[in-house]
């Protein structure tokens, strides 16, 4: 059974056809690519898929089960992590409390727990710091835990945010742009941490990327989006060869 | 010249920076004491009328005449003892907080209050004005923290305030009123004689009761609040206010536009503290778990909450509840304090009022909260005697407030009580 399975999805932005016919199959710890140019709809799928938006038509099933009109957080607490294209982080929040923001859905202390300050709150808010913290140290931003987001450089902004994500404790992860504006040195550091993710928890990723270097190195299978529809499909050989990419991208040459 | 005065504050900062909070509670303890005995005749050696009620700042303005008199009785009753007394037991009460560190938090933490409910009961002891004026802050203080976390924590602009107070001060009014007491309105007591030991047993059900139904109400704002923010918001809320208000002056069975009153007299000091204090602990509980930093996450960034799992939903209608929850107990005390309600006072005025409070003192802050509150309070009694220019100075104060620290006078700050009552000198160990 495929992880993450997307069958004929279609949406519209009232009226405007906004993504058409799509399909997806991930399988567990794949690494797969969607690219395309600006506006070619590859953020409004993730929204589909994430539950920000809820598909005109279509299927989508996680592990074997449809996710179709679920809240957003009921379908990340079911094993979906997501960075974004612009990070949002919360501005007047440490390091660490993004981190453990993450895990709400895993606190069972409830209201009683959150006004009285019972004993079992203190120990679920101790294991989450504990988790956290291991997860800040994985990516090497440990030493930045007890300060404001955004007063740090924009690398260590992108590894909180990737920390941020991992604490939902991902089977699948979503990540849109994660390179963007960022610096070769920067890059280089970046697709470090992604392998150190892959390699100790193995989620699935599902990785949106402007940066051809990123996807041909790191993804298993890619697709190419234009105006809402899938041009091409394959391994990064196939899509480098394939001549619609490269029209999309550079645009038809004149045929005498 | 400026490095010496530097140098000198710098000294002073030194001389007063060791003493830990148990020290500045006991030079207040001392200071009330001095008033409470030498009080009234040394105001008559000064000249003064009577004991100067709000730190002489109300003589002054009313006879500038009694402007040395006054400075020299605050001075003598207030800023001599309580510094020289904090000064001087400086050592001991870092020892005694090393000792009380070792305690429970909690512990440590009703030993303190014990001091400071004593501190303010001696002090509002010598006239009944201080007494209500005390009550009045300490309600204030509830419901500028419990706006706070709706405005502030959530960010969410609501202005039903008001309202939610309305609902909380009718229906412990009505609980108490229409149970125990014979009303011209209500009728008689259901239960007409209790012992009044029994009053401060049903009393907390009653704002329970209130505290209850107030949220309930927030329901009515929450829900439609799913969908829209900011400006929306606003308006939903200050139309259930409206609502609310006009509910009550069209409810003839409860007494219509001329109120309610004869409220037993079970809104005592000690009562309004406890509640003050149950609701700073738990909002303050509340706003520093995971789940309550939730409401900043919705309230930064509401779609990286949701992605990382926060439900939103139940995020906002919890703050609203328990915002509207607390208002409404502070709205009960209200009532039961003036022992008389009535449904304009829960009007535009009032929300002015506790909005200021809250953007004055600090979004996002407890202490600001308290400071807030607190200072309004007293700036508004202390600066009646200039009447209607006390509505240009307040103002006028808001703004600077607003233009020199947008967010409050101390936003965005932790109130750690640990970090408060702790020893402020390193003591060396083995004490």
């Amino acid at each position: 059974m495929p992880l993450l399975q997307v069958k004929n999805m279609t949406h519209f932005f009232s009226g405007l056809r906004a993504v058409h016919n799509y399909n997806l199959v991930i399988e567990p710890g794949e690494i797969h690519g969607l690219i395309g140019p600006n506006g070619a709809g590859k953020t409004t799928i993730f929204n589909l898929i994430t539950g920000v938006y809820t598909p005109t038509e279509g299927e989508i099933l996680l592990e074997g089960k449809s996710i179709v009109g679920l809240q957003p957080h009921e379908i990340a607490s079911r094993g979906l992590g997501r960075t974004f294209q612009n990070m949002r982080l919360w501005r007047h929040m440490t390091v660490l409390e993004h981190v453990k923001m993450a895990h709400y859905s895993k606190l069972t202390y409830g209201l009683v727990g959150a006004f009285f300050g019972t004993a079992k709150r203190y120990r679920e808010e101790g294991e989450i710091e504990e988790h956290s913290m291991e997860l800040l140290e994985l990516l090497g931003v440990a030493q930045f835990a007890d300060q404001n987001v955004l007063n740090l450089p924009y690398g260590v902004q992108r590894k909180v945010e990737m920390a941020r994500a991992l604490a939902v404790k991902p089977k699948i992860l979503f990540l849109d742009e994660p390179t963007v504006g960022m610096t070769p040195e920067e890059l280089v550091g970046m697709m470090e941490v992604f392998r150190t993710i892959h390699k100790e928890f193995g989620p699935a990723i599902f990785l949106i990327e402007h940066r051809m270097k990123v996807v041909m190195e790191l993804c298993e299978q890619i697709q190419t989006l234009n105006f809402g529809e899938v041009i091409a499909e394959g391994t990064p050989e196939q899509i480098q060869r394939n001549p619609k990419v490269i029209e999309a991208y550079l645009g038809k040459e004149e045929v005498e | 010249m400026k490095e010496r005065n530097g140098k000198r504050f710098s000294t002073i900062r030194k001389w007063f920076s060791g003493i830990p909070a148990l020290g500045w509670l006991l030079g207040a303890f001392v200071a009330v004491i001095i008033e409470y005995y030498f009080g009234e005749s040394l105001a008559d050696m000064l000249g003064l009328d009577r004991i100067p009620v709000l730190f002489g700042v109300v003589i002054m303005l009313k006879k500038p005449a009694a402007i040395p008199g006054a400075f020299a009785y605050v001075f003598m009753i207030y800023v001599l003892p309580v510094t020289i007394i904090a000064r001087i037991t400086s050592k001991a009460m870092n020892w005694l907080a090393v000792l009380l560190e070792k305690l429970p938090l909690w512990m440590s933490a009703i030993l303190h209050l014990i001091l400071l409910y004593y501190i303010l009961d001696l002090w509002a002891d010598m006239s009944d004005y201080r007494l209500l004026l005390l009550k009045l802050s300490l309600i204030a203080i509830m419901l500028t923290l419990s706006l706070n976390v709706i405005n502030g924590y959530m960010g969410e602009f609501s202005c039903s305030h008001p309202g939610f107070m309305a609902l909380g001060a009718y229906t412990a009014s009505i609980f108490t009123v229409g149970l125990f007491m014979n009303d011209r309105i209500l009728g008689h007591a259901l239960i007409s004689t209790i012992p009044s030991w029994m009053g401060q047993i049903v009393f907390p059900l009653g704002l329970i009761l209130g505290g209850a139904i107030a949220a309930i109400g927030a329901l009515v704002v929450a829900i439609p609040s799913f969908r829209t923010r900011g400006d929306y918001l606003a308006i939903i809320s200050l139309a259930f206010m409206f609502i609310v208000k006009s509910g009550f002056e069209n409810l003839e069975v409860f007494g219509g536009p001329r109120g309610l009153g004869g409220q037993p007299d079970w809104a005592t000091l000690p009562a309004v503290f406890i509640w003050a204090v149950l609701c700073v602990w738990t909002i303050n509980n509340f706003v520093e778990s995971t789940m309550g930093k939730a409401l900043n996450a919705v309230r930064d960034e509401e779609a990286a909450a949701e992605a990382m799992t926060v439900n939103t939903r139940k995020t906002k209608m919890i703050a609203f509840m328990f915002g509207a929850f607390w208002a409404g107990i502070a709205g009960g005390l209200f009532a039961h304090v003036l022992r008389y309600v009535n449904p304009g006072t829960f009007g535009l005025k009032k929300l002015a009022e506790v909005l200021a409070m809250v953007y004055f003192g600090g979004l996002n802050s407890v202490i600001g909260s308290i400071v807030g509150a607190v200072g309004f309070n007293l700036l508004s009694e202390m600066l009646r005697p200039l009447e209607i220019f006390k509505w240009i100075i307040i103002p006028v104060l808001l703004i600077l407030v607003m233009i020199f620290r947008p967010t409050g006078l101390i936003a965005f700050k932790h109130f750690d009580i640990r970090e408060i009552l702790k020893p402020k000198l390193k003591m060396k160990e083995r004490v």
